[in-house]
């Protein structure tokens, strides 16, 4: 019997018990996959109230305690808030009251889109909205039900409000009463629940506080890093020096000799040290000596790379996208550039450092993890372990961040914690350092990319080619292998360029696929931080070619796209574009549509020497429907500080085949005193939902490096910006 | 249990005495998380670069993963668990009233820097404050949220001292 199994208080008081938003796993076992559950009582559990469960969404207890069960990863982008809420809105309970939990592994919790479970692409909202609304409503229709068979009146006559039912005679009882009567109800047939109508939305549209705040404010919520069971011994994990080295013989004596080192082995991605704690395992690896067989990438470096790609740059790549005559308008061009644009590597720096719990017990694995792709995690990790995917329970934690680095294709943090795990018969938590993350890559990709555009007599552009020579990351994870065509062309390297809203006649897309051996990975916003920065920045220059203001220039080239236009008009006004600045400062505009919702930014940008000071952002955003506006706002200001910090600093070199950068000394990020003051303004729109957890990061490096061109006339095609001024 | 050849070490933390077996230079945030179990103080970097693991050591701000245990015996030492019974102090309060926290890995630091900063000084200016917290990293970019929520607790501190 695994800790969690208990249900209750027990071993491990610190992850077994049943809080809120505390308890994990323990929808798992009760519950059989698929969507309806015959409506059964949940009871005596710990001696819990009685319970009515119509959903595995969804629990309401006798005591009127409304539970909501997310199976989406909580990384810090409002999951744990926004989902419940939408539940609650046609439940009929005030979001506030309600207790979280988060779900086990189950089918019931998949991607509506993939047969998997998943957090990431800023998809949780606009996938599950539907779905969280009908069991809201068929639940409350149920309560309602059996309170109008209890009250002798029609179920159409009672009204509900904050968890509690109305009669029209002035009666009125709380949902708790009727579970038990609701229990033994059929669930109604789909077409006969009826939705609200937005207008009627009580929470819906409305800021509603944080669920997860306390627990965040006082230590109590658990982490991956923070999961203690008894018994648990800590690895870490001398990995290779470079990327695709091995191991090709060691002396544990040393480290074994360490106090609290338990054991050291071999394992595939190198050389694991087992100790009593932490600080005892980071001193016997420092005692490991290890001799390293170099692999194929052992003189690579960011300057090969760069004169690799500046080779195939030059060369025709797999057409990615062909809408008119690009090639034949730029040969009778007489206005044009031909420019290159290139974008670092960049690590994810999860504020967390990655990190595993795993059990291995006989042919079961049991993992506490923070983890954006659970089903993945659980398929991979039996395959390295040689079980059947069923064995694996994963109980998922508090995400430290996750910036899409907690869903690598080959769940390496897990899969690697299950081979330390194996044959110890005892729980391990493998602790990434600090170092170990930010040189362990799965980065985004470094990527070249050329620009030939050109402008007409008008001076707005007639043609757009841009060739990319990257890394694909789609293809290397278990979502994309799906997309990518068979070209060859993974859609994430080239998406938000060639797609981009603006008009331009004739465009062209091509692709040049690298294979070196550092893992790349999808970061915050795939595809668009890379290239919204080149797309948006070429935009400039054309607006700049053709002497026009930028603004103007971009709203002409967005003429009949009225979404589109009153982002990019909301952001331009609120920031005062054209009016005069305080003296010195500059302003920089740019516009990405991402994830199905559309941001626009303007920077107010100062340059001094090579000190580049960004004063202020202001923000416009349409995604759609915002569920919870405050949090939309903290997303905006999150993916600006985001990309604000890759952009001026960002950057993985690397030397001798392994990443130059190693701690935030070397691979420094945005602090507060360099925070600009960012104002967020979401456009009213009855668009389509869209995310929000991603894309505001693509607009601010165009934006500010097109405010650093207004400043100084320099233009900057390389991030980071400290290594374009240095 | 301990025998003889072990290293005892007794701290004080919140208030209560642990005796733990560490070595004199294991650092204090690996024997408060490993060994006391207590986990809201954070690894971020291991090199006083981040402020997750920002405790109190007689009421000074200090950095956890630097701070060998040795250097902690006889002090008093506060965690993010010992701040407040119930998260009322008005640094968590103020946290709490303004939606502060993304994945709050970030949060037990940033709360214990800025309450650190308000014992000090009870109205910080934008200056103080920029200066006080630059310390502590958030990757989930809740700095303006930060900026506004220790002006809120420096209000809700001073409203709720007697004059
Ligand atoms: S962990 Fe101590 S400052 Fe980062
Ligand atoms: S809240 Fe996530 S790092 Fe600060």
């Amino acid at each position: 019997m695994s800790p969690t199994d208990t249900g209750g208080d027990n071993a491990s008081p610190r992850i077994g018990r049943r809080h809120f938003l505390i308890g994990i796993g323990v929808i798992a076992g009760g519950i059989a996959a698929g969507q309806w559950l015959r409506p059964y009582l949940v009871g005596g559990r710990d001696s819990a109230p009685k319970e009515f469960q119509p959903h595995a969404f969804v629990r309401i207890g006798a005591d009127d305690r409304v539970t909501v069960i997310i199976g989406k990863s909580e990384m810090g982008q409002g999951i744990y808030t926004g989902l419940p809420m939408i539940l609650a809105e046609e439940l009929d309970v005030n979001p506030q009251r309600l207790a979280v939990e988060i779900a086990g592994v189950d089918p019931a919790f998949n991607h509506p889109f993939l047969p998997a479970q998943f957090t990431g692409g800023s998809m949780s909202v606009m996938s599950t909205y539907e779905a969280l609304r009908r069991v809201g409503a068929t639940a409350r229709r149920m309560i309602v039900q059996a309170a109008a068979t209890e009250w002798g009146v029609a179920a159409a006559d009672l009204r509900t409000e904050d968890g509690v039912v109305f009669a029209p005679d002035g009666r009125s009882a709380t949902y708790g009463k009727f579970v038990e009567a609701a229990s033994a109800l059929p669930v109604p047939a789909k077409e006969n629940i009826t939705l609200k109508n937005r207008a009627d939305f009580r929470y819906i549209g409305k800021p509603q506080r944080r669920l997860d705040s306390r627990i965040k404010v006082n230590g109590e919520a658990q982490f991956g890093i923070d999961v203690d069971l008894p018994n648990m011994l800590v690895a870490v994990v001398a990995r290779p020096p470079q990327f695709g080295a091995s191991v090709r013989s060691f002396d544990a004596s040393q480290a074994k000799a360490v106090r609290g080192v338990v054991d050291v082995k071999q394992i595939p991605s190198g050389v694991a040290v087992i100790a009593e704690h932490t600080w005892a395992a980071l001193k016997g690896r420092e005692a490991l000596r290890i001799e390293w067989q170099d692999g194929p990438g052992a003189t690579l470096s960011t300057e090969s790379m760069r004169t690799e790609r500046r080779a195939l740059l030059a060369r025709t790549g797999l057409l990615a996208k062909n809408q008119g005559d690009a090639i034949a308008a730029l040969a009778d061009a007489r206005r044009k550039i031909d420019v290159e644009y290139e974008l670092p590597y960049l690590a994810h720096a999860c504020m967390e450092p990655l990190n595993a719990v795993a059990w291995v017990k006989n042919d079961r694995c049991e993992m506490w993890l923070g983890t954006q792709g659970q089903s993945q995690d659980a398929q991979l990790v039996a395959a390295a372990l040689g079980i059947p995917a069923a064995n694996v329970k994963i109980n998922t934690m508090f995400l430290g961040g996750g910036f899409g680095r907690r869903a690598s294709g080959t769940s390496d943090f897990p899969v690697e914690a299950a081979h330390v795990a194996k044959g110890l018969n005892r729980p391990v938590k493998v602790v990434w350092t600090r170092e170990d993350d930010t040189r362990g890559g799965y980065y985004r990709p470094f990527g070249l990319n050329r620009v030939q555009a050109a402008i007409g007599a008008d001076g707005l552009p007639i043609a757009y080619f841009h060739r990319v020579v990257s890394k694909p990351v789609l293809a290397n994870t278990a979502l994309g292998k799906m997309a990518v065509s068979k070209e060859g062309v993974d859609p994430s390297t080239l998406e938000g360029s060639a797609d981009m809203p603006y008009a331009i006649p004739n465009l062209r897309a091509e692709v040049h696929n690298t294979n070196e051996t550092v893992p790349s990975l999808w970061w915050r916003s795939v595809g668009h931080s890379a290239n919204g920065f080149v797309a948006n920045s070429v935009i400039d220059e054309l607006a700049n070619l053709a002497g026009q203001d930028p603004y103007r220039y971009r709203r002409a080239l967005l003429a009949g796209k009225p979404r589109h236009l009153a982002v990019l008009d909301k952001a331009a006004t609120a920031a005062g574009w054209g009016k005069p600045l305080p003296k010195g400062h500059f302003h920089g505009i740019a516009l990405q549509e991402s994830f199905n919702s559309i941001v626009a930014q303007v920077a107010e940008v100062s340059v001094s020497g090579k000190q580049v000071r960004v004063h202020r952002v202001t923000c416009a955003v349409d995604c759609g429907l915002a569920v919870n506006p405050d949090q939309v706002v903290a997303q905006m200001q999150s993916g600006i500080v985001f990309g604000l910090s890759a952009a001026l600093r960002g950057e993985i070199t690397i030397e001798g085949g392994a990443a130059v950068q190693s701690n935030f000394d070397t691979y420094p990020v945005l602090r507060l005193a360099d925070t600009p003051v960012i104002d967020v303004h979401i456009v009213d729109s009855d668009g389509p939902i869209g995310g929000i957890g991603e894309p505001g990061t693509p607009p601010i490096a165009p934006a500010v490096c097109n405010a650093i061109h207004a400043a100084t006339g320099q233009r900057i095609r390389r991030l980071p910006i400290s290594a374009s001024l240095a | 249990m301990l025998t003889g050849r072990d290293y005892v070490i007794s701290l004080t933390v919140n208030g209560e005495r642990h005796d733990i077996d560490a070595d004199p230079e294991m650092p204090l945030l690996w024997a408060l998380r490993d060994l006391i179990k207590l986990t809201g103080t954070k690894y971020g970097c291991g090199i006083a670069q981040c402020g997750a693991c920002t405790i109190h050591i007689d009421g000074q701000p200090a950095r956890a993963c630097v701070t060998p245990v040795s250097a902690a015996v006889g002090t008093e030492i506060r965690t993010i668990e010992g701040l407040s019974p119930d998260a009322t102090h008005p640094v968590q309060q103020a946290w709490i009233e303004l939606d502060v926290v993304q994945c709050g890995y970030c949060q037990s630091g940033q709360v214990m820097a800025a309450a650190a900063l308000l014992e000090q000084n009870p109205s910080p200016t934008d200056a103080d404050i920029d200066a006080a917290m630059n310390g502590n990293i958030c990757r989930c970019g809740t700095y303006p949220r930060i900026r506004a929520a220790v002006k809120r607790a420096a209000e809700l501190k001073r409203a709720g001292e007697p004059a």
